[in-house]
């Protein structure tokens, strides 16, 4: 099904199922601990060995030699696998750094041995009796250090390196209000609950990977790239997945290493990464270094605005797109962005949640904040008179839906956000003071063609089949209520099965792409099947009423299970989309309003409360999206106060590689969160019409608590994380 | 795999005289530290000596009026115990503001006391650690060292003690009770059981090699006001970037114990005589040999102020 015209009134806009806050429908497996994930998949495959991946020890250089065999005469050792016996190996198309290292290393904990044995306590017992001397190479750890070498890097994923509209440094010049500031952001981890893992198993040439995995199309192509091997011969399965964040969305070492294992061993092979890996082998967030300039009338009304960013990254890696949000979220007659991207040796950086986006308004709702400040006007009402409906860069494109002022003052009214005091560090509760901040949300809508199955059999059973994922996002809920409400029949009456590579070809799960795209792709499936079930029944399928179990057309009715009498009835389709993602721009809104208190006397920042606005279309299930985004508010404030990847530049690595080390926040640090859908439709999305979500919920809300911050004590940190040593010398006193 | 006996000891003094007869070994109780160590090979014991059945898991009267707490008392039902709340309140307080609700369930008041640094180079194998690899050198300094030590460090170590439990009790002069392998006892002032890295941070105690910790006793209760204040970046499970125990009598003398600044719970009587003057005056003693590093330095100001606070509160 192609979708090149806005949407008109469809099956969907019914709303008996869709739009409704059902629970999720795999929920009780996943509370009962019976969803099987993939470290748990003993049934599939017996005789299953245990692998043990050995990482780098040095963040740069070379293997210089390698001495298996005290380990490969350990106790239930089967096989050990380097770089050495692997085989000629490729690089998947969205790998950077290859998955096997040696002998040249490329990062450290960089996978450089698999030991296989009869169970896990052999295999890591031998790992430590692999020996491995290294020669360690000069390698390049510091961001700030390599900033002004930084290469233009090609247009990627983001946009282009370079953008200009107008004169900007003419404008900015002769604004009488100006802003010129700079901030950082330091490298995250995704610090997902289930580390990457994968079962391997081989069946002659054709292997086959239980794992977890976002994209299973991406994750099968790339196995088969490098691995060096048909397409066809690699089967992906995924169905739960433990959390991902992006950090999931590839090919990545454990996978191939279990596969290489399995065939070195000639056994299946599971491999869980151990947690200390999680942080150096994989993928995170990189740093990034951005200045943002602003210049405005005295009135606000913003003229010249330029964002630039400094990241970097390991050979082949991308640069993290801070600035796209700057190109589209304010008005502007002269503006420019900048991309530039250092080499650097450290781990791959790759995309985390919201990536480039929730780094860029990280950094750009702080300069708003700081610029309203210089204005002396409040930052909502400076936000909202420098709203644009139009793509600032090319003013005929409209976007197709924009509740952003919608979103700022139904979000300032409900906060309570009048009683704001301006001045900072004036409120005091307590041993608290008092602050409160705001933040505008934004991220686009991305549109991928996505594919699915549908099948009815003869006791009306409506069966999904996509190789779709669930990270944890409740895709398994939104496909079924697609398919209830598109051939008419209760949601225990369908079933869906998901992250197979056997199945069509979904979006997969990504950059919130996955909810309005995986089910206007089962949309598209289930239209064809109603085509195909009108006319078994003999009817004029343009007039059947599909509800209630039964097809109806005029005064004739049949139980839609009868179609399936002979057999069962199967379609297949996709969704594709034409130009209206070019024509108009797609996007998502929102307002974080937070309160913080800081401690006065420790400056330990605690968040007092949070709410969230948001504008992101047909809300497909307001229970699972109100779980998105208050789960990606509790991200924000982890991305605004602790999390930070150390880097030790001597050595470098990321040195706090665990979960104690690492600081997410936990329950204690998460007061009530609000958080609330505006009433929107995108007829110009999909037939759904809806967007995504997931990923709207963390853009903003760091800035949000960094403001709050300022507002309660008078002190602007720049540097995130704000941890309380930034604090303590500009304490009020 | 990688191989260690295991034997459930019968008496505290087996227990010792096995540790001392046999190379390498490690007593375990609620193994929350332990295991974890094990997982990493950071800690490889050839020989474990469980001594959970030991009858040591008591909270007992002494005949001076304080508490015999012994060895097995799990940290959540020391700190939940009665006398504790209403004569300690300083241990109760440390304790519930230490680790998670999980880990207090399972960990004991010795191992708590004999827990190791969590220093992040002590936790990676692939780096210089003195106190993990004698000799190797110490990462953390000139390495990432916002967590670390201000006082009492060396050139080989500026790892803290992470304990919140040993903070309080330093502030109550408890006392470490012992069997030695010979079967003799003896009675460590807590003030001598950790010690400063010097030029040996892997000798962390001054326990003998087999010498087991059977009890901590506290003496009778002191009064006053009490308070444990732990300063740090998530409101849970995390280790303290510092915190203070303060006992404030109604005179205004008292007694304070930092934790987060050293190797070792950090006391010194004689800054404790500067009370009345406040708290700037007894941190500048506290500190007067303070080393930080530049990503720790924060450390004095930040003790100065949460100390200013805990007695501010402690005399409203």
């Amino acid at each position: 099904m192609r979708f090149e015209h806005p949407a008109t009134f469809n099956p969907i806009d019914q709303l008996k199922v869709i739009g409704h806050p059902t629970s999720r429908i795999e929920g009780p497996l996943k509370t009962t601990g019976t969803a099987p994930y993939a470290y748990e998949r003993h049934d599939v495959a017996a005789n299953q060995a245990y692998g043990y991946v050995v990482g780098s020890a040095i963040g740069k250089g070379r293997i210089g030699s390698i001495d298996l065999e005290a380990a490969k005469a350990a106790p239930g050792v089967l096989a050990i696998v380097t770089s050495g016996n692997a085989g000629k190996l490729g690089k998947g198309e969205r790998n950077a750094a290859p998955l096997l290292g040696g002998p040249e290393i490329a990062h450290y904990h960089q996978a450089v041995a698999i030991v296989v044995a009869g169970t896990f306590e052999q295999a890591r017992a031998a790992a430590q009796l692999v020996r491995i001397d290294y020669v360690k190479g000069d390698g390049k750890f510091d961001l700030a250090a390599e900033r002004d070498k930084g290469i233009t890097p090609h247009p990627s994923f983001g946009g282009p390196a370079d953008t200009a509209v107008g004169d900007f440094a003419s404008a900015l010049a002769g604004a009488p209000v100006q802003l010129d500031a700079t901030y950082t952001t330091p490298d995250q981890g995704h610090a997902m609950m289930e580390p990457h893992a994968s079962i391997a198993a081989w069946d002659g040439d054709k292997l086959t990977v239980w794992t977890s995995n976002q994209m299973i199309a991406w994750g099968a192509e790339d196995m088969a790239k490098t691995l060096g091997i048909p397409k066809e011969n690699v089967r992906l399965v995924s169905p739960y997945i433990g959390g991902g964040f992006g950090g999931k969305l590839f090919l990545r070492a454990e996978v191939l290493l279990a596969a290489l294992g399995a065939r070195a061993a000639g056994r299946p092979v599971k491999v869980a990464l151990q947690r200390p890996l999680m942080f150096n082998n994989t993928t995170h967030r990189p740093a990034t270094i951005q200045r943002i300039r602003i210049g405005a009338e005295r009135d606000g009304k913003i003229t010249a605005i330029g964002h630039e960013s400094w990241s970097g990254n390991v050979k082949d890696g991308e640069p993290e797109m801070a600035v796209s949000q700057t190109r589209l979220l304010y008005a502007g007659a002269s503006r420019m962005t900048a991309t530039r991207l250092a080499a650097l040796d450290l781990p791959e950086g790759n995309a985390m949640r919201a990536p480039g986006e929730a780094s860029g308004m990280m950094a750009l709702e702080i300069a708003i904040d700081e610029f309203a400040d210089k204005l002396g006007i409040d930052p909502v009402v400076l936000r909202i008179s420098n709203d644009t409906q139009v793509d600032p860069e090319h003013p005929e494109r409209h976007f197709s839906q924009r509740q952003l002022v919608q979103c700022l003052s139904d979000g300032a009214a409900r906060f309570g956000w009048d009683k704001r005091n301006p001045k900072p560090g004036a409120v005091r509760d307590g041993r608290w003071l008092v602050g409160m901040g705001v933040a505008a949300a934004f991220r686009n809508n991305l549109v991928a063609k996505s594919a699915a199955r549908v099948r009815l059999d003869q006791q009306g059973i409506v069966t999904v089949e996509t190789d779709m994922t669930d990270i944890g996002t409740g895709s398994y809920t939104i496909i079924a209520q697609t398919a209830a409400e598109m051939m008419g029949v209760p949601l225990d009456k369908v079933a869906v099965r998901l992250g197979d590579s056997d199945f069509p070809v979904s979006c997969g799960s990504g950059g919130q792409w996955g909810g309005n795209n995986s089910t206007a792709g089962v949309y598209a499936a289930c239209t064809k099947l109603r085509e195909t079930i009108a006319q078994k029944l003999g009817f004029n399928s343009a007039e059947a009423v599909f509800a209630d179990g039964v097809v109806r057309s005029g005064n004739r009715s049949v139980p839609l299970a009868q179609a399936a009498g002979g057999g069962d009835l199967v379609a297949e389709d996709a969704i594709e989309y034409g130009d209206l993602a070019k024509t108009y721009q797609q996007s998502t809104f929102g307002a974080h309003f937070v309160e913080v208190g800081v401690d006065a006397d420790t400056a330990e920042i605690r968040v007092r409360r949070m709410l969230a606005v948001c504008a992101a279309g047909r809300i497909l299930n307001p229970k699972a999206a109100r779980s998105q985004v208050i789960g990606a508010m509790t991200m924000g404030v982890g991305a605004a106060l602790m999390e930070d990847l150390v880097v030790d530049k001597r050595h470098g690595l990321f040195i706090n590689h665990d979960l104690a080390a690492y600081e997410v926040p936990v329950h204690a640090d998460i007061p009530h969160q609000e958080m609330i859908f505006l009433d929107e439709t995108d007829p110009i999305s999909s037939p759904m019409k809806a967007k995504g979500v997931a990923e709207l919920g963390i853009c903003g809300v760091a800035a949000a608590v960094a403001n709050a911050v300022y507002n309660a004590t008078g002190v602007r940190v720049r540097d995130y994380p704000i941890t309380l040593d930034k604090l303590l010398a500009g304490m009020p006193v | 795999m990688r191989s260690f006996s295991y034997e459930r000891a019968a008496s505290p003094g087996a227990a010792a005289a096995a540790a001392a007869g046999t190379a390498n070994a490690k007593f375990i109780a609620g193994g929350t530290n332990l295991l974890d160590l094990m997982k990493l090979e950071i800690e490889t014991p050839a020989h474990l000596i469980d001594v959970n059945d030991l009858a040591l898991d008591r909270i007992e009267e002494t005949a001076d009026g304080g508490l015999r707490i012994g060895a097995l008392v799990r940290n959540t039902d020391l700190a939940a115990d009665i006398r504790v709340r209403r004569d300690y309140g300083v241990l109760s307080r440390a304790l519930l503001a230490g680790a998670s609700g999980q880990l207090r369930n399972k960990a004991t008041t010795a191992g708590n006391l004999l827990q190791r640094t969590r220093c992040p180079y002590f936790y990676d194998t692939n780096l210089p650690c003195n106190k993990r690899k004698p000799g190797s050198g110490c990462a953390a300094i000139g390495g990432f060292s916002r967590q670390h030590a201000v006082v009492g460090v060396s050139d080989a170590c500026i790892a803290t003690h992470p304990s919140d439990m040993a903070v309080a009790m330093r502030a109550l002069d408890a006392v470490v009770e012992t069997v030695r392998p010979d079967g003799t006892t003896r009675s460590i002032p807590i003030a001598e059981l950790h010690r400063l890295p010097g030029d040996s941070p892997e000798i962390e105690t001054s326990l003998e090699p087999g010498e087991l910790i059977t009890a901590v006793v506290l003496p009778k209760p002191v009064g006053g006001a009490q308070a444990y204040r732990k300063v740090r970046d998530r409101a849970s499970y995390a280790f303290a970037l510092v915190s203070v125990a303060a006992i404030v009598q109604r005179d205004g003398t008292g007694r304070v114990a930092l934790g987060g600044v050293a190797h070792k719970p950090w006391r010194v009587e004689a800054a404790e005589a500067k009370l009345p003057d406040g708290a700037k005056a007894v941190t500048a003693r506290l500190f007067a040999d303070a080393k930080p590093t530049k990503d720790n330095a924060y450390k004095l100001p930040l003790a100065e102020r949460t100390l200013a606070a805990v007695l501010r509160e402690a005399r409203a």
